[in-house]
């Protein structure tokens, strides 16, 4: 249900509701409310504030700026480039350093500090794409890809599919760098989050409500709504649309089949196994541990480069919808 | 090729039936020949290079990913092709020029050898990128698997070309790839290609399963639907072939049957063995499985031609002569037909009999009565229709028997390939080789991967992932908590299965949440419906 720091009585992203909490970012598998206490990054808080409403008890751990826990340990919040406010978080005690990633990335996001690279003694790293075959290719690629596709179908309006938090303002903050400066319409469970994400400083641009707008003005609009709308009764309000998604998982051709998927964006915010086997390289901890996700392939590569490594059967952490 | 990779790619991702027409059809007008005619071929599963083979793709991976890592990838994956287009090493420096054509590869991998199959091909892959690469395994290894029916892509040419889908039948299969007289003809370049110059096959007139229409006996008239094979024999020049399902040729396997007709004609009918169960008595035929023993034999030996003898019963007759009866009603079609038995050799040719019934309600009567016969059920045949090409709506029907069903208890589970890749969607059952209160244990019997729908596979998948007790590879054994009625048409005595049984053709007919598995069927039961 999560890792359990044990000096400190407290735990890392658990999955029930707990005296004392870690948070390492706002996704509902990570963050959950009725937490005692809480300890996140400002933008963490602000968005299990949206979600949960504001809780008693929450800690702002800024990034960088030790947090002493008791019991001897001290935390310390680290960019992790997943999303708004996401975080790694080193545990120092008796003289050891752990690290737990929480979910991270390393390629560029418009939309989030970079992940921070630090040495640790343990490295607890996640695997959510822990497989050689997923390699992420460069955003731009695949922005460009969403709006051609927009371009040859000008009676029809592109309907992606993202992730409410982080990959819908991080297609939509990269589709402004691409030179898109018409309005992009919502699926009404993304204004909130946009909001929030302007609020912190990350300009998205014209944002309107998909809702009540007439059918003909949407034609060759770029429209984003939640996975689960994509090919339901909210998208028959739309002409005729050209259904993407935005996920790694998109790099498996049956993956985009099986979601009735017509245009595959690779667009991820967790690591590819590049940057996993990269970042565990540049870590070079003594120890690596491989929490959730694809565990036993990471551990495969930790044993052909002589690597110490194991697997930490975690459950509850559900990322099909990245 | 890149063409190529898009059209399979768009193809792999569009739902619609029309969205797939228009796709293949745009590309077969915009591409060059010979690619579009090898496009063709193989959407329509008519490539072959034996000297690439699946394994020789593997074997390229072994060289460059390591084994545990690539059959990670392949389990997660679902796709030998895919997997090996995404883990292939790009190589550097990147490799300059264009990417290879279909003609290219063709023509490259059709002289290859065994031996340099694996270089060139590996030197192909470096030309291209993850979409090229996907597309290139499965041209090559002639397995396309991507949902697309020979059918579809014939109707899709005639799309393209607007002209009629009967003609594209009728002219193709004279023809082999890359089809330049075919689209010399749809381009309206040349007149159509001969058919009457060899002993060609015609695409098989089908049934459409018999549901809720209503029918009477007086339009319609009833045969058995027997157990073999549908077989189509024709003979022109003084040369007879004999064409299964598919047109594939199997006139080497069957020597006795394509010996035996020796004048001009096309027939159509059921190949069969002797045996004493399929029409009861001795002279009739035997069960499926003896026909089996005789299929994909390349050469036939003296012992196999005397023990289990092949024959034909007769349905139509589509040319006579030089004279094409397609048009006609069945009514005439039957008569000429008839009228052909006597020059027809007795031993390896008899008549489908119609069945004599006052009306649809003892007809089902009748139909009920041969379950023991082995007999798949009751075709019935407009007596009007002409003979044309596929399922034409009103025109035939079968009317299969009822299936059989049994209770089984879920024993492993195996990922599915293509939609299905990531659900455990393949599923081993058994049934209690006795009492199983008394310690009887489960024995595998049948192995099904449909019949469920998309929300059951959903919580069936969840069922074997939460309910595992032990890993083999890519195999997961369950708890044998959960029970499944299954059915099946037959079921026939097997040495190469631990049970002593083998299902033919079995489907998960209901999940039985509410039984609990001891009260499952024994394989006992199972026994006693061998035929």
């Amino acid at each position: 249900m999560g890792i359990r720091v044990v000096p400190a009585d407290a735990w890392i992203d658990p999955s029930r509701a707990v005296a004392r909490a870690l948070v390492t970012h706002g996704h509902a598998d990570h963050a959950r409310g009725g937490h005692g206490q809480t300890i996140a990054t400002p933008a963490t808080l602000a968005i299990m504030g949206v979600r949960y409403g504001v809780a008693d008890g929450a800690v702002q751990a800024c990034y960088h700026a030790p947090v002493a826990l008791g019991g001897g340990v001290t935390a310390t919040f680290l960019p992790a480039g997943h999303v708004l406010g996401s975080a790694q978080i080193l545990l120092e005690y008796a003289g050891e350093r752990v690290i737990v990633t929480g979910d991270y990335k390393r390629s560029p996001d418009l939309t989030c500090l970079p992940f921070a690279v630090t040495p640790c003694d343990l490295f607890i790293t996640e695997a959510t794409f822990g497989l050689p075959v997923f390699r992420h290719p460069p955003i731009a690629d695949e922005i460009a890809r969403l709006l051609a596709a927009r371009a040859a179908n000008p009676e029809r309006c592109v309907l992606v599919g993202a992730y409410a938090l982080g990959k819908a303002q991080r297609v939509i903050a990269e589709l402004r760098a691409a030179g898109w400066d018409e309005p992009v319409y919502l699926h009404g469970a993304m204004e909130t989050m946009c909001r929030l994400y302007e609020a912190q400083g990350v300009p998205l641009g014209d944002l309107r409500p998909a809702a009540g707008v007439p059918k003909a003005e949407l034609a060759g609009a770029i429209v984003i709504c939640p996975p689960s709308a994509l090919n339901d009764r909210w998208s028959r309000r739309l002409p005729d649309p050209l259904t993407a998604m935005a996920s790694g998982w998109m790099r498996v051709r049956q993956r985009a089949r099986q979601r009735g998927v017509e245009l595959p964006l690779v667009i991820s915010d967790h690591a590819d196994w590049d940057e996993l086997t990269t970042t565990i390289t540049e870590v070079n901890p003594a120890e690596t541990w491989i929490t959730h996700g694809r565990e036993e392939a990471l551990l495969r590569w930790c044993e052909l480069h002589q690597r110490r490594a194991r697997a930490l059967a975690l459950t509850g952490y559900e990322d099909e919808d990245d | 090729m890149q063409r190529f990779a898009t059209l399979l790619d768009g193809l792999l991702l569009t739902l619609s039936r029309n969205g797939k027409l228009a796709l293949i059809a745009d590309y077969l007008r915009e591409t060059p020949d010979p690619d579009r005619g090898w496009a063709l071929a193989a959407l329509t599963g008519a490539v072959d290079f034996p000297a690439v083979k699946a394994g020789t793709v593997r074997s390229l991976m072994a060289e460059r990913v390591d084994p545990v890592l690539w059959a990670l990838s392949r389990d997660f994956v679902g796709d030998t092709a895919e997997t090996a287009s995404l883990l292939w090493p790009e190589p550097e420096p990147a490799p300059q020029g264009a990417a290879p054509t279909l003609g290219e590869i063709v023509t490259a991998l059709s002289i290859a050898t065994r031996a340099s199959a694996p270089a060139l091909l590996a030197s192909l892959l470096d030309r291209l990128d993850t979409a090229g690469r996907y597309a290139l395994i499965k041209f090559a290894t002639g397995a396309l698997r991507i949902g697309i029916s020979a059918r579809l892509a014939k109707v899709a040419f005639a799309q393209a070309f607007a002209v009629p889908v009967d003609e594209v039948e009728e002219y193709w299969y004279g023809q082999s790839p890359p089809y330049a007289p075919l689209f010399l003809w749809a381009t309206g370049a040349c007149p159509p290609p001969r058919t009457d110059l060899l002993p060609l096959f015609r695409s098989f007139m089908l049934a459409h399963p018999l549901e809720n229409e209503v029918i009477s006996l007086d339009d319609y008239v009833a045969e058995w639907k027997w157990d073999g094979i549908r077989v189509q024999l024709v003979h022109v020049n003084g040369e007879t072939r004999v064409y299964s399902r598919g047109g594939d040729e199997i006139s080497a396997s069957f020597p006795e049957i394509a010996g035996a007709l020796p004048f001009p004609a096309l027939l159509d009918g059921e190949l069969l063995v002797r045996g004493d169960q399929q029409g009861g008595e001795a002279g009739g035929a035997a069960s499926f499985n003896a026909l089996q023993q005789r299929l994909g034999r390349k050469t036939v030996s003296k012992a196999v031609l005397a023990e289990a003898p092949a024959f034909v019963r007769l349905y139509d007759v589509l040319i006579d002569g030089g004279e094409d009866l397609r048009e006609q009603p069945w009514t005439s079609r039957r008569a000429r037909l008839e009228a052909l038995m006597p020059r027809l050799d007795p031993k390896r040719f008899d008549l489908s009999e119609t069945i004599a019934a006052a009306n649809m309600e003892a007809l089902a009567e009748i139909r009920a009565g041969a379950r023991n016969a082995a007999i798949e059920g009751v075709m019935l045949k407009h007596r009007a229709s002409p003979y044309v090409a596929g399922r034409r709506a009103g025109l035939w029907y079968k009317w299969k028997r009822a299936p059989l069903l049994v209770d089984c208890v879920l024993m492993y589970a195996q990922r599915g390939s293509g939609k299905r890749s990531s659900f455990y969607s393949d599923f081993t059952f058994g049934c209690w080789d006795g009492d199983p209160d008394a310690g009887a244990e489960l024995l595998p019997v049948g192995k099904a991967y449909f019949g469920f729908t998309d929300k059951e596979l959903k919580w069936l998948d969840r069922h074997v992932r939460q309910n595992t007790v032990a890993k083999f590879g890519p195999v997961r054994e369950t708890d044998k908590s959960l029970v499944f009625e299954v059915a099946f048409d037959s079921v026939h005595a097997s040495k190469r299965h631990k049970s002593g049984v083998a299902m033919r053709f079995p489907r998960i007919n209901r999940i039985r949440q509410d039984k609990p598995a001891h009260e499952a069927d024994r394989l006992e039961t199972l026994r006693a419906m061998v035929t």
